[in-house]
């Protein structure tokens, strides 16, 4: 029985996605090309950061776990244009994308990434963990289903206050099976709470597949316990991902109550920089690499039958993108690193007396 | 002055509190309707409502890291798990999330919320509801954790801890509920500012003859003990802890360089405690003043049984310290009572 277990093609995990090839996706009639044009900038955006940050590290320029954003640019892009400057998120540890279209400075996100003193988080974080209270990103969490308490608890205080903000807690796949994704939905539902759940469906927690370790792997039907209404968007789609987030998060806001979104689409890379993922067999690597597949390439060939997208304008975003990027890496690689003077710095909001701040050797009782 | 019970000073404190700021809600399982396990909230969903006093599901790491969350927005939530031990079930958010939430992000965000929550045998409870594993909590960084033992403590520390922008962790203790002391008479003013200072000891008896360290129930037996070995013409400093983290060693270094000895009592097992890190404290701080080895009294090392005799044995006891007290003291040569 193991083998009809195994996924045959990165996913074969039943839905509506493999019903119909016809287009479904929303018609770019209503659309302004800048609008477009800025979507694809974006992606693209996101794409050779990640590049670059995989680069870095394998230059030992970045340590640490290091996941990224690859193959889930749309994704990224339409979750984030859905959401106001106001709203907060709260992601997993697969967060830089997220991080950078939430409206975080990316030269400070990768400093982040360096270690250095202007990171994000003061380079206290690094890739799991990047924060920044102005642009209401409050968080990548590296431990899995960690954030969904604290999303909900987040909720709680803007529902406590009456404000219209509503929460974006970002999770993958794997995360459906904690114990904190059963409780959290449950709180959100029960107290009412401006949040929606977001479920990153790219088939693989590492490198277990969904139907593996999922007794429902129809993610986006598993908020029904709870009563929470669900929907599938294909997440290789920006303007689908982008409708279907913004609706969800409208209704939140409006109704007061929770959602779940479920936007599948394929990790073009291993679950880490570090992982070569050799569990995949060659039909999956291939799904999961194919240009029918990348969000960026099926964008692109979108706005280029439109006649929106063109050499001349592709290489113009191409270079524009990659002169920031290059200027990212070349801010981090100039920024200080953290002086150990600072050690001791964050360890608590409120000072207090006999606080420890002893170095490794030295004694309990300094002279 | 009025005598109150410790029960009767957290209630009227976590009131107090909540009149003072609006911010200020409580959280936690059976807290609003049923008024509380142990009836530390008696009162007050019918005083504030439903919207500051939340009945929670049995979901602790769900409810606990809301809490965080809504401390990330500014609220102070004053947790309530109707046991320490049901703290396991939360143990991630505590230890991986209010803990390192303000360094982790390079100090942009602290999670000002307190988690009050009772340990303590002695009750019958059995193996899985009679522990003190406030030890997890006392070792990470990040973590406040206090420990009042009087009412008055408990009030000035509960005031501290929820106007503190750190999370802490509010030890409070089955054995502790109904014992009765002396407050100020305005300890349940909202306006009333008697905040304790966390991070600091007390020696709440002095004498000569030897130190003898606890903390929350353990505090107030010390001071049971000291009072009998009194009557026997031996006179014990007692120091209470109070705070775990941070830990004030310089109080209890200093009361054992003037007696020249030390025993420890806590309520919990033995290896690798609480008891442990004061008497390593004790040899660092204080080698050349000890006239004899530090002795600890602790809890038996087995999980709590239920049988009274056995619960008995198993738990330190006014005897048990005083026993110790007596042999350290005999140990020295000083004299034994």
């Amino acid at each position: 029985m193991a083998d009809t277990a195994k996924p045959k093609g990165g996913a074969r995990s039943s839905g509506s996605r493999r019903r119909s090839r016809k287009d479904t996706s929303p018609s770019l009639s209503n659309e302004s090309p800048d609008t477009l044009l800025d979507y694809y900038r974006r992606m693209l955006f996101v794409r050779r950061f990640e590049e670059r940050t995989a680069q870095a590290y394998t230059q030992a320029r970045i340590g640490g776990y290091c996941h990224l954003n690859l193959g889930e640019e749309a994704t990224v892009v339409g979750l984030m244009t859905a959401l106001k400057e106001t709203d907060y998120l709260f992601t997993n540890y697969r967060d830089h994308g997220y991080a950078i279209e939430k409206g975080m400075d990316p030269k400070r996100v990768m400093a982040e990434l360096y270690g250095r003193s202007d990171g994000v988080s003061r380079g206290w974080g690094g890739s799991m963990h990047m924060y920044d209270t102005e642009s209401r990103m409050l968080g990548g969490y590296g431990i899995v289903g960690g954030q969904l308490p604290l999303a909900t608890g987040a909720a709680l205080a803007v529902a406590y206050r009456g404000g219209d903000e509503v929460v974006m807690c970002q999770m993958g796949d794997g995360t459906t099976n904690i114990g904190a994704w059963h409780e959290s939905l449950n709180i959100a539902k029960l107290w009412d709470l401006p949040i929606v759940f977001v479920v990153i469906n790219n088939f693989t927690g590492m490198g277990t597949t969904v139907e593996m370790s999922s007794a429902e792997p129809e993610l986006y039907k598993r908020g029904s316990a709870f009563r929470i209404e669900g929907e599938r968007v294909d997440g290789r789609d920006v303007l689908a991902v982008r409708d279907a987030a913004t609706r969800l998060v409208e209704r939140a806001r409006e109704e007061q109550t929770p959602f779940l979104l479920e936007a599948w689409s394929y990790r073009q890379k291993g679950h880490s920089v570090v992982d070569p993922a050799k569990y995949r067999t060659d039909e999956q690597r291939e799904t999961a690499r194919s240009k029918e597949n990348d969000p960026i390439a099926l964008f692109d060939a979108k706005l280029t039958k439109a006649g929106i997208l063109n050499d001349e304008i592709r290489d113009e975003i191409a270079a524009a993108v990659k002169t920031e990027v290059t200027a990212a890496a070349d801010f981090a690689e100039q920024s200080p690193k953290p002086d150990v003077s600072t050690l001791f710095d964050y360890t608590y909001a409120t000072p207090v007396p006999n606080e420890s701040r002893r170095m490794p050797a030295d004694p309990v009782f300094a002279e | 002055m009025s005598v109150i019970t410790y029960r009767q000073a957290l209630r009227d404190t976590l009131r107090a509190e909540m009149l003072r700021d609006e911010n200020v809600l409580v959280m936690g399982e059976e807290i609003g309707v049923f008024e509380g396990s142990y009836k530390i909230t008696e009162g007050l969903l019918k005083e504030f409502g439903p919207r500051r006093v939340k009945d929670t599901p049995i979901a602790e790491e769900g409810f606990v890291g809301a809490a965080i969350g809504a401390a990330m927005l500014g609220l102070r939530p004053v947790v309530e798990l109707m046991t320490i031990n049901f703290s396991l079930i939360a143990i991630d958010q505590i230890i991986n999330h209010a803990a390192k939430i303000y360094g982790m992000f390079g100090g942009q965000t602290s999670v000002p919320m307190v988690i009050r929550t009772p340990g303590g045998g002695g009750q019958q409870l059995g193996a899985t509801h009679s522990q003190n594993i406030e030890l997890f909590y006392s070792f990470i960084p990040g973590l406040k954790v206090l420990a009042p033992s009087t009412p008055a403590e408990a009030s000035a520390m509960l005031r501290a801890a929820i106007r503190d922008d750190d999370p802490v962790l509010f030890l409070e203790n089955l054995g502790l509920y109904n014992s009765k002391g002396e407050v100020a008479e305005d300890y349940a003013e909202a306006d009333n500012d008697d905040v304790a200072e966390i991070g600091r000891a007390a020696v709440t008896r002095e004498g000569s003859d030897i130190t003898l360290i606890g903390y929350s129930r353990m505090a107030m037996v010390a001071n049971q003990v000291a009072e009998k070995l009194a009557e026997e013409d031996i006179s014990v400093e007692v120091v209470d802890l109070r705070s775990l983290r941070p830990l004030d060693r310089q109080t209890f270094v200093d009361s054992v360089k003037k007696t020249g000895s030390a025993v420890i009592c806590e309520d919990d097992w033995l290896t690798y405690g609480i008891g442990a890190e004061i008497a390593a404290s004790i040899q660092e701080g204080a080698f050349d003043y000890l006239d004899a080895p530090v002795r600890r009294v602790a809890m038996a090392e087995v999980p709590m049984p239920y049988a009274k005799p056995l619960e008995t044995a198993a738990l330190p006891s006014v005897e048990s310290i005083s026993t110790a007290i007596k042999e350290t003291l005999s140990a020295v040569g000083k004299r034994v009572g």
